[in-house]
């Protein structure tokens, strides 16, 4: 096998090194009643030459992006990678080293993850941004968690506009520790509604995400006003940090805590994982905060170099006092996006976010024209939702059996949202695609 | 022999991203504007954050440099004591990397993504075989998420028996993580000592477990490098009380194809796929935790779950008492791939080879290095072994000192200062994957190490020396932390 490199020969002197006559007496420590009754049963070994085709064979039975039309957004986005970011990051001495425990020998990593906090500080108008969550879910989760840490209430509002799937996790995440959490209703616009957050005085956090899971752009200050007034965190989740390059930053609106997917900054969808939580607060708030944190220091010669820092919030110090369980998280992710960042530019991310939005405004249009009517009013970014007649059930089942996927069904996730579905166009989406699928329509 | 593997070459400094650019500048193709410009909605643009600007060659160069500055397991011997840095076949980047997996979008209708289903399914099946257990989920991110599942699966499981739990054993050997996954599900987190042989002894349990505990978190190997050969009795001691036996799998390495661990009574078990199965550590992730349970407890695992219907896969949510929902979506898919990889290249034959030259090398390492350093405990030991600084330190030499002088031979040092019940620990885990040829030079090193420690110590308190920077001030970085490079625009 050739990730094993012994010879018999190597293997015969270590083991009379080591004084055991046979690999398997080295198990001897381990009781009868421990071992296995009868041997793995595993298919058998392939070789590189035949993994490359039964792997090809899966992959083959789904459709990508590339392959199909898919007008699918709502927590996963498809975009367009440059191949140089796709080759520094894959650099091995990135991909197979591990948490930089021993800075002298991970400057590398360090000083890169540095630059992530830096820019995705910048990005979502905070001081401080963490070294990565797993997910945007989660990240929403531990932010959470953080304020009722530094408020001592236990009570949390979120928006019903949030990606439903993330407040399941929430549910996961505070449900047993006995936090409640209360919903805030959206209204016509499809946006949060104001008057739904009467008084924060008892809430640690008030969590709203823009643009929501409709697409619609909340008018998130209004939320942090009263959160403020009522001594609360105001949250801000975010599915789609592209739309930062255009519209106002959590931080620059009032946001406490910016946490949401990074998948968008040059990580592959993957479906669905691994992507990059995203997590950036105050600086007054840091030693609350979970997740590692490089900084910069000096060395013995007074050379700037990076370390982990303020670890005694973590876990492997403060064990069950520590500010979360985090450990591994997405690091590599992270240093992605940062190289995604630093390779659009300023004035790169600001051309993307606008292609974005005019794609989708494009297709928008386009399906209004054709009689399909746009139930929310507020705008939007690069996903917007539409809302069908009922024989668009059946156009959308024979689109997808050619590899068109024309939006997500929000009635899965919202029973009253009937006919009401969730189209995403970004810039891998040309023009050709989007009136293919316009002509499809019939209202 | 030479043991010093470290040369001194030519690399190079390399300013932060925003010194390197300038104004105007662009890395980025954009695809074409096949479509209008429409206006913008009024008071709600804003100018875009400060990012630098660099071209295709800045970024390039500026990450091939910062590359350079790391050591990983691509460049050198990695033992870092229970994270397993086996070598990342490469054949398993190339999987990952296949359109079908890498752009599939997460929601595609059930028709579009049966491989992936399918695969998903497929890894479930063999990680149930591999350890023993009945039922499986892929959900959890890394190992610690794996063990808030866990943990999440208690809480569910002693609620619907109708008797809520406050308390849960933790050995003082294990991770920090599993105090701290515990405490998210308000357990508090009660220590049971090692017993004289660096295992846990029965009667501690014993007077500990109470109805009142959750049950026992257990990590075997433990992380001293010992299997916990009372498992199967205080699993009987724990489930008496009515309690639950969590396996934390940290280190499966050592005993893959060996140990049943559903028959030793672990209830739950979380796996490390970045360990055992070889995916890469990313600097720091990302990984995955996937979590094996016995039968009964299949009910509370996270939804959905890839079921099959006739010769289709689906997924269901139809499992009332599942715990929810850890990710937004199916886990870290794209790790999954590469460990699923992993396994049809190895099969059950070179699985268990694996595990073996896993625990000869550490071994090897045992006995070459006892001469010189402080065993923790002086028995054969599984897939690790720990040593300490007791000999060097009436040198006025430390295992901080140790570890950083190891980087000057050129090898990354082990884990330092863990587990805790060892004053000065050096736990090192060769993994598989490294050669004999390889830890000779390792035990040679380490042999010169402890050589100078005695007549020229202050080499070691001056090390590193051969590395990008000399040590650098960590208790500074934390007086005052700098967390960014850059103003924030806050």
């Amino acid at each position: 096998m050739r990730y094993l490199p012994h010879t018999p020969e190597e293997v015969a002197a270590m083991l009379a090194r080591v004084g055991v006559d046979d690999l398997d007496r080295l198990f001897d420590v381990i009781p009868p009643e421990c071992r296995r009754t009868r041997p793995m049963v595993l298919p058998e070994p392939m070789t590189e030459w035949e993994l490359d085709r039964h792997m090809e064979g899966l992959a083959g039975r789904v459709t990508s992006w590339r392959a199909g039309r898919v007008f699918l957004g709502a927590g996963s986005y498809p975009h367009f990678i440059p191949e140089a970011v796709r080759f520094v990051t894959q650099r091995s001495e990135f991909v197979t080293a591990y948490t930089p425990y021993q800075p002298e020998m991970s400057q590398g990593t360090l000083q890169a993850i540095f630059e992530y906090q830096t820019l995705a500080a910048r990005l979502l108008g905070l001081e401080v941004a963490n070294a990565s969550m797993y997910d945007g879910a989660s990240a929403l989760a531990e932010a959470l968690l953080m304020a009722v840490r530094l408020t001592g209430r236990r009570a949390v509002a979120l928006s019903r506009a949030v990606h439903p799937l993330y407040r399941r996790v929430v549910d996961t995440y505070l449900g047993p520790a006995g936090i409640a959490r209360r919903e805030i209703p959206f209204g016509p616009a499809g946006t949060t509604d104001p008057a739904g957050l009467e008084d924060a005085g008892e809430l640690a956090a008030v969590a709203i995400q823009s643009p929501n899971v409709f697409g619609c752009l909340e008018p998130f200050s209004a939320f942090a006003e009263r959160a403020h007034a009522g001594g609360a965190l105001a949250v801000a989740s975010f599915t789609e940090p592209l739309a930062f390059g255009l519209f106002a930053s959590p931080g620059s609106l009032g946001a406490d805590i910016a946490c949401g997917e990074g998948q968008s900054l040059g990580i592959p969808p993957s479906f669905g994982g691994p992507g990059l939580g995203m997590f950036a607060a105050r600086l007054a708030h840091v030693r609350q905060m979970p997740g590692r944190l490089v900084g910069e220091t000096r060395d013995l010669e007074g050379r700037r170099g990076f370390v982990l820092t303020l670890a005694t919030r973590e876990q492997h110090i403060r064990r069950e006092k520590a500010t979360s369980n985090i450990c591994t998280n997405n690091s590599l992710c992270a240093l992605t996006a940062a190289a995604y960042l630093a390779c659009l530019g300023k004035s790169g991310l600001r051309e993307l976010a606008r292609l974005n939005r005019d794609k989708a405004e494009y297709l928008k249009r386009g399906l209004a024209a054709k009689g399909v009517r746009l139930p929310f009013s507020a705008p939007t970014f690069n996903e917007f939702t539409a809302l069908f007649p009922p024989a668009f059930r059946e156009t959308h089942r024979r689109l997808a059996e050619r590899g068109v996927v024309a939006g997500f069904p929000l009635e899965r996730w919202y029973p009253e949202l009937e006919g009401h579905y969730l189209l995403c166009a970004t810039e891998v989406h040309e023009r050709a695609d989007l009136d293919a699928l316009i002509a499809e329509v019939h209202a | 022999m030479n043991p010093v593997q470290a040369a001194t070459g030519l690399v190079f400094e390399e300013p932060l991203l925003w010194e390197r650019g300038r104004e105007g500048r662009t890395g980025f193709s954009l695809p074409r504007r096949d479509v209008e410009e429409t206006p913008l909605p009024e008071g709600l643009a804003a100018e875009p954050p400060e990012l630098p600007e660099l071209s295709e060659v800045d970024l390039v160069r500026h990450y091939v440099r910062l590359s350079q500055w790391n050591v990983a397991v691509d460049t050198a011997m990695y033992p870092l004591g229970s994270c397993t840095m086996k070598y990342n076949p490469k054949t398993n980047e190339r999987q990952a990397a296949l359109p079908g997996f890498a752009l599939a979008h997460p929601l595609l209708p059930e028709s579009l993504c049966q491989g992936a289903l399918e695969l998903i399914a497929a890894l479930e099946c063999l990680l149930a075989e591999i350890t023993g257990l009945d039922a499986v989920t892929l959900q959890p991110g890394a190992g610690a998420q794996g063990e808030l599942a866990g943990m999440l699966i208690f809480h569910a499981y002693h609620r619907r028996r109708g008797r809520p739990r406050s308390k849960i054993l933790v050995p003082d050997t294990a991770h920090g993580t599993n105090p701290a996954s515990a405490a998210l599900c308000g357990y508090r987190a009660v220590p049971v000592a090692s017993g004289g042989r660096g295992i846990l002894e029965p009667p501690s349990v014993a007077a500990l477990m109470d109805e009142e505990t959750a049950g026992i978190m257990i990590t075997n190997p433990n992380t001293l490098g010992l299997f916990e050969e009372h498992v199967a009795e205080i699993a009987r001691i724990v489930h008496e009380k009515g309690g639950l036996v969590y396996g934390d799998g940290a280190n499966l390495n050592a005993v893959l194809g060996r140990v049943d661990m559903g028959r030793i009574g672990v209830d739950v078990l979380h796996l490390n796929l970045h360990k055992t199965f070889s995916t890469p550590h990313g600097g720091g992730g990302p990984g995955a935790g996937p979590v094996c349970v016995r039968r009964d407890l299949e009910p509370f695992l996270p939804v959905p779950r890839v079921v099959r219907r006739g010769d289709r896969f689906a997924w269901s949510e139809d499992f009332p008492l599942s715990i929810g929902k850890l990710q937004a979506f199916w886990g870290n898919f794209g790790v999954l791939v590469r460990a699923y990889s992993y396994i049809r290249s190895m099969g059950a034959a070179h699985l268990e080879q694996a595990s073996r030259l896993a625990v000869l090398n550490a071994n090897y390492l045992r006995v070459g290095l006892r001469e010189h350093y402080a065993p923790a405990y002086d028995r054969p030991c599984m897939h690790e072994c720990v040593f300490s600084d007791a000999r060097q330190r009436p040198l006025g030499v430390t295992t901080l000192d140790i570890a950083k002088r190891l980087m000057d031979y050129g090898f990354h040092p082990p884990t330092v200062y863990f587990p805790l019940v060892v004053p000065g620990a050096l736990m090192i885990e060769p993994t598989e994957t490294e050669s004999k040829e390889m830890l000779d030079l390792f035990l040679a090193a380490m042999a010169a190490i402890a050589r100078e420690a005695q007549e020229q110590p202050e080499l070691l308190r001056a090390a590193p020396t051969r590395c990008l920077r000399r040590r650098l001030d960590e208790v500074g970085a934390a007086r005052k932390p700098k967390l960014t490079g850059l103003p924030s625009s806050a």
